[in-house]
């Protein structure tokens, strides 16, 4: 028989106001197994714990049962305690009269009859309670980074400083990511890529980060510590050991016609291409789409032309494996698409452009080479007006919910940037707020509209008419003077809401990483745990979280980057004990629950076994302890009983029952 | 007239219209064509029926210059319909006794003979109860 | 191929040849349209209100009936087009409505929205098909520039009549295409031309219309068409624009080599 103690916890007035503690304690004395009962204000402070480690050691205590609060506030703070003074800290229950009684009743007698019950649960539990054990997993010292965007560039450049090994998996030719595709960066107004770049090339040369381009993750297995990840190396085509990144493939291409993603289809790029000129690594790739010698087996002048002999016409999609003790996500976003907003007139008429697409006109390297021009006829706009909230803050079914978070910074620096370089140019932004939240942010914002003189009307754009001239008719409306607004534009801008990137979905699904239903991956919470993903040992950097600007993005990457390295720094992981366990007498391995098990953790092997002195040899179920996450589905749905929980026995439960019914 | 709070009830239930949605964008107002002959703006209806200023709006112009074109309706971002919230007023108006907008006599001076039936319908339907 | 037609006050009266070169055109294409038995006036204009039935009843009766013959309801007039379709939504969505709806008419089997409600431009893209019209067409309107017209009650709300996308909609410029002329596309063809006001506020009518004209001659169109005679009307009659505006069944007859038999 266990020597059980029961401790009932006021939690100040949150439980005793509504219990009558003294009459639980009172009761509970009487139970079988109980041979000390006590209650105090606060169990879990410093003073409750010494209450409990001092009754363990005084009656010599074998399992002790804490009514207080959810396990989920203190199941970890009184095992501890437990262990401490010297007793198996899986002896350890939680009866929770705080949110399961004292919180949703308002009768004291009601209320009390059901934290007694509660405790005797607890209690009939604990008394069949058995000792577990942690199992161990090993850690694999190195750690998975998908996306190689600021976030994804960041994160690993803090975990391999902290001398882990890091792989870098970025689906397009380049790391380099959205930053790569901005001209300037608010509220700074540095130079994107002259901050950025720095940053990859210490990637790149970093001894202790690889980073496979152009590559996509095929498939993830195993667990926290343990995972091992398929990565599909897609084939450049060029033998990366041996282009020196001269360039004159893409120079004498002469397919055109493909259009450049980097530029936002806005021109056409070779079918031999690198996105743009500071790319990591600086190998070109064939796009076969566009590529003559792979759709009709003509040409073939880039083989000829280049002095490395670095093309491979015959190289093939490589699928390599690799052991990860951490993931992280940092997949980045995307604009949306605007075929449900045609009132803004963006696919009848060139002029309407998002605000990436501005980016790039506004870069030096893009389509127009820096010059501000219309896309139609390449003339100078005179007048350009920025619409805002292009999607976001939408009930409706057509777009996104939430803010998108930089937008209004965003328009605040193209505004600025126009009137500065082009003072003739009017510029007009139509807005329902400004949301300017970050350091120096505001200030940043005021100063485009009192020096740079940018006209903020409050009101939004009910259409954008392109008239037979060539101009924009911007049908608006001006919420402040109570006027509608017919203004000429030649340029308009939207700002468009973003949302994750588009194969977030199925890398969450291989992941078993939870995600809302705007596909941004959810935190484990969302104040205070903000860059760990419930599923353990994947952990979330950049928008693939939540939208936010750069300065944001580096932030969280760090934050996700320690997280890693406080999990790559343990020599082994402690496992959950509470795993399930098939008793191989009973099991007749009908495969039951591996079907029903989440987490892949149940496999089948042959066995001898000695049943009652037949021996034999029969397929019985193992589970895998450190996948198993003990949530019981298998010793539901098994039909012979083998199936079994420790921690959560099937006796355990009737016996739990049992109390409760009494 | 009923009380305020009694109209903006009704009003609400008649266009089953939730008004706390809108966000004051003004989008409605931007693509509303009637605009300039109104003398409450469309993205003034909302908040006169959240004040429960009902008076005022029974009595704009504006209830006989929405033409129920659905242009509010089908831009606004947080589906908050303000067309329907005006045409509910309309049809508070018009339930009243003696308050139609259109009588019978002025008719003989508007026709002409081109006009389609429907125009004749759809103008009592709308004036009148 | 046999439907059950509602024509409407208007198609029936002052404007019953756009009627007559509808069912011409049908009949050249292949399907029938039965006149509704007994149809009532839809009332023009769609009842708001949710506590709005008797204004109803009219389409429920005409939708009942198509239901019974087991046909589809096909509608040639905009405004109709777009009350029917509507109370058949809240017939099928709309609780309250559809009881109290049927407590009023008491019919043999309660209406629920089964009736499926088309325009005419529907069948032509749906059920007939653009390119087998093309084949049909012996007089092509070569050289055409048209533009279309849709006016606010086709396409709007776009979730009700899902008619086609309400802001940039392609249905009139393929039928335009199918009839062998050149389609016009120009901004304001889905803006109110404000027909239902054209009683009492002329002047204001006459406005919206010169705006959508002026675009449309400005993008290049020799005229326009429409699919509601309230736009016709309005279009002609209060707009300074000089710009011919015509029903799409003239077109359509005149582009199958029917609109001759229809004249006599």
């Amino acid at each position: 028989m266990q020597r059980i103690g029961v401790f009932v916890c006021h939690c100040g007035s949150n439980i005793a106001a509504t219990v009558d503690v003294n009459k639980v304690v009172e009761v509970i004395k009487a139970e079988p197994g109980v041979v000390h009962a006590e209650d105090y204000q606060y169990m879990c402070s410093e003073a409750g714990q010494e209450k409990i480690a001092g009754a363990i050691k005084e009656h010599g205590l074998t399992g002790i049962v804490v009514c207080s609060c959810s396990p989920r506030m203190h199941e970890g703070t009184f095992r501890k305690c437990a262990e401490k003074a010297g007793i198996n800290p899986y002896m350890v229950e939680i009866a929770n009269i705080r949110e399961q009684c004292s919180w949703i009743h308002k009768d004291i007698e009601e209320a009390t009859k059901k934290a007694v019950i509660l405790a005797r649960a607890a209690v009939a539990k604990v008394n069949l309670n058995t000792p577990l054990k942690p199992g161990e997993s090993r850690v694999t010292k190195r750690a998975l980074v998908i996306g190689g965007g600021i976030a994804g560039i960041q994160t690993a450049l803090d975990i391999a400083d902290a001398g882990y090994e890091v792989d870098i998996v970025e689906k397009t030719p380049s790391i380099g990511g959205r930053m790569s595709q901005l001209d300037k960066t608010f509220p700074t107004l540095d130079c994107s890529a002259c901050i950025l770049t720095p940053k990859m090339v210490d990637a790149s040369a970093h001894e202790k980060i690889n980073i496979y381009t152009y590559s996509e993750v095929e498939k993830v297995s195993g667990f926290v510590g343990d995972f091992t990840v398929d990565i599909r190396k897609k084939a450049r085509y060029v033998d990366m050991t041996k282009c020196t990144g001269c360039g004159v493939c893409q120079e004498k291409c002469p397919s055109k016609k493909g259009l450049s993603e980097f530029n936002r289809g806005l021109n056409k790029r070779s079918a031999i291409y690198t996105p743009f000129a500071q790319a990591i690594p600086n190998v070109p790739v064939i796009d076969t789409d566009q590529c003559i010698k792979m759709k009709t087996g003509k040409c073939g002048l880039c083989e000829k032309v280049c002095q490395a002999g670095a093309i491979d016409y015959t190289q093939k999609d490589e699928i390599i494996s690799e052991k990860y003790g951490a993931i992280v996500v940092a997949t980045g976003f995307d604009i949306i698409k605007l075929d449900q907003y045609d009132e803004y007139a963006y696919s009848q008429s060139k002029d309407v452009i998002t605000s990436l697409e501005l980016e790039r006109i506004m870069n030096a390297a893009g389509p127009t080479k820096g010059h501000l021009e219309r896309l139609s006829d390449g003339k100078s706009p005179k007048n350009i007006v920025f619409i805002q909230c292009v999607g976001s803050r939408c009930s409706d079914n057509r777009g996104k919910s939430y803010c998108s978070k930089i937008c209004c910074m965003y328009t605040a620096k193209h505004a600025m940037l126009i009137r500065d370089k082009y003072p003739d140019v009017n510029v007009t932004v139509f807005y329902i707020d400004v949301r300017t939240p970050g350091k120096n942010f505001d200030e940043f914002y005021r100063r485009a509209v009192e020096e740079y003189g940018v006209n903020y009307i409050k009101g939004q754009v009910g259409k954008v008419a392109p008239q037979p001239d060539g101009q924009l008719m911007v049908h608006g409306v001006d919420l402040i003077d109570n006027k509608q607004i017919k203004m000429e534009a030649d340029m308009v801008v939207l700002a468009a809401a973003i949302e994750p990137e588009s194969s977030v979905r199925k890398l969450a699904t291989m992941l078993t990483a939870s995600i809302d239903t705007n596909n941004f991956l959810t935190e484990a919470h969302p104040k205070l745990r903000p860059v760990e993903s419930p599923t353990a040992g994947v952990f979330l950097s950049g928008v693939s979280q939540g939208p936010k600007d750069i300065p944001e993005t580096v932030a969280q990457a760090g934050a996700a980057a320690i997280k890693v390295v406080g999990l790559l720094a343990k020599d082994k992981l402690l496992t959950n004990p509470c795993t399930a366990h098939s008793d191989e007498l009973l099991c007749n391995g009908c495969s039951t629950c591996a079907n029903v098990c989440p987490y892949g953790a149940i496999s089948y092997e042959d066995k001898q076994v000695n049943d009652h002195g037949i021996r034999e040899t029969r397929r019985v179920a193992v589970v895998n302890t450190a996948l198993c996450q003990g949530c019981g589905a298998c010793t539901v749905a098994c039909p012979s009983g083998a199936m079994d929980l420790q921690g959560f026995s099937n006796r355990q439960i009737i016996a739990e029952v049992d109390a409760i019914c009494r | 007239m009923e009380t305020s709070f009694k109209s903006a009830e009704l009003i609400r239930e008649i266009s089953g219209v939730n008004p706390y949605k809108c966000m004051k964008c003004g989008k409605c107002s931007a693509s509303c064509p009637s605009y300039n002959e109104m003398d409450i703006k469309p993205h003034q209806f909302v908040s006169y029926v959240l004040n429960e200023d009902i008076e005022s709006l029974v009595n704009s112009k504006s209830l006989w210059k929405c033409l129920s074109c659905f242009a509010c309706v089908e831009r606004c971002p947080r589906d908050v319909k303000p067309g329907k919230l005006i045409d509910a007023a309309r049809q508070v108006v018009v339930r009243q006794k003696d308050q139609d907008y259109l009588s019978p006599n002025e008719i003989p001076e508007l026709l002409d003979p081109d006009m389609p039936q429907q125009l004749l319908v759809s103008a009592f339907r709308k004036y009148r109860r | 191929m046999k439907y059950s037609y509602y024509s409407g006050c208007t198609l029936r009266t002052k404007a019953k040849d756009l009627d007559a070169y509808a069912r011409a055109s049908a009949k050249a294409l292949g399907f029938e349209l039965e006149e509704i038995e007994n149809w009532q006036c839809c009332g023009g204009v769609y009842p708001l209100g949710s506590d709005e039935i008797a204004t109803k009843l009219s389409s429920v009766r005409a939708l009942n009936e198509a239901k019974e013959k087991g046909q589809e309801l096909v509608t040639l007039c905009s405004a109709c087009h777009h009350v029917i379709k509507r109370v058949n939504d809240d017939m099928k969505n709309v609780e309250d409505i559809r009881t109290r709806a049927n407590n009023y008419m008491k019919l043999e089997e309660p209406y629920a929205g089964e009736t499926t409600v088309l325009h005419f431009l529907e069948v032509l893209r749906d059920r007939v098909g653009f390119d087998k019209l093309k084949e049909k067409v012996v007089n092509p309107l070569k050289g055409k520039k048209i533009g279309a017209y849709y006016g606010c009650l086709l396409l709007r709300p776009g979730k009700v009549l899902e008619f086609d996308n309400p802001e940039n909609p392609k249905i009139m410029e393929d039928f335009i295409r199918a009839i062998g002329a050149e389609p016009v596309i120009y901004p304001y063809r889905n803006e109110c031309c404000g027909g239902h006001i054209a009683l009492k506020e002329k002047e204001m009518a006459g406005n919206m219309s010169d705006n959508i004209m002026n675009s449309a001659e400005g993008f290049g169109a020799d005229m326009l068409i429409t699919a509601c005679p309230l736009c016709l009307y309005n279009m002609n009659k209060n707009s300074k624009s000089e710009l011919p505006v015509y029903y799409f069944t003239e077109l359509l007859a005149e582009a199958l080599g029917v609109k001759e038999e229809v004249a006599k």
